[in-house]
């Protein structure tokens, strides 16, 4: 399967700018599907950024971060062909894992 | 006969090898199945903070003190959001030693949206993008040297985020 994780970490100068764009459905749990029933919550609950095997930022997330999420932030330390490793783990247990290098 | 006895220990070591290899796979698998435990009671996660309906009970939940508006704070969101599904939400700030970054949406079902660790090294600047019901206000806050400092925007929702 291909990863549900898309990101893309630059390195300019001192600072690496990482954007992230992950597929999931990001259900709520307040949404009715067309036959009235309740769509359960299914959401990721956290998703982590290590570079170089320390961690650079971490997010908790509830059901309201819309589908697909999207998240962008900078730090400074990466170089470029570092890698940048991008986990997260949702309300049922799921997970995926990717890994990026720093261009 | 000696050479015999070396390959012999020598495939020997290797399957001994083999085994310790195959035992640290089983080992660093079983994490993986522990995962949907340790996800419903990730005491990483703060649950508690997500589960608050209002905004005041939410930030209490994860910080246990209150905020402090604070021009700092640059919380950058739309004044109409066409589409509640997807509220485009950045926030910046010039404080220093920031240590986490929240956004909350006061009328939405759970108030705390998402909240950011921010560890040292890593700016004080993130964007997202957030589901709001309704029309709300939109509220950031900062985590800087064990003080919470807050901005807040109203942002006006023309089609709601939640099945509308």
């Amino acid at each position: 399967m291909a990863s549900t994780i898309r990101v893309r970490a630059t390195a300019n100068g001192d600072i690496t700018e990482v954007q992230a764009l992950i597929q999931h459905p990001m259900d709520s749990g307040f949404v009715k599907d067309a036959q009235g029933q309740i769509i359960p919550p299914h959401f990721i609950q956290q998703l982590t950024f290590e570079c170089n095997g320390k961690s650079v930022f971490v997010a908790d997330w509830g059901a309201a971060v819309s589908k697909d999420p999207y998240v962008k932030f900078s730090f400074k330390g990466g170089n470029r062909g570092d890698d940048l490793k991008i986990s997260w783990v949702d309300n049922k247990g799921a997970s995926d894992t990717t890994t990026a290098k720093i261009q | 006969m000696i050479s015999t006895d070396n390959g012999f220990s020598a495939a020997r070591r290797l399957i001994l090898k083999g085994t310790a290899t195959v035992a640290l796979i089983g080992l660093g698998g079983v994490p993986f199945g522990a995962i949907p435990a340790l996800a419903a009671a990730n005491d990483k996660w703060p649950e508690d903070a997500f589960k608050q309906k209002g905004e005041a009970d939410a930030i209490k939940a994860l910080y246990g003190k209150t905020a402090e508006p604070s021009d700092k704070v640059r919380l950058d969101a739309p004044e109409i959001a066409e589409n509640g599904a997807v509220v485009p939400v950045s926030v910046a700030t010039t404080l220093d030693d920031v240590t986490s970054i929240s956004f909350l949406v006061a009328d939405n079902p759970n108030a705390l949206a998402a909240s950011y660790q921010i560890p040292p090294g890593t700016l004080p600047s993130v964007a997202n993008r957030l589901k709001m019901a309704k029309t709300s206000n939109v509220t950031a806050i900062v985590e800087a040297g064990g003080k919470l400092y807050s901005a807040t925007k109203e942002v006006k929702v023309t089609v709601g985020g939640c099945g509308g």
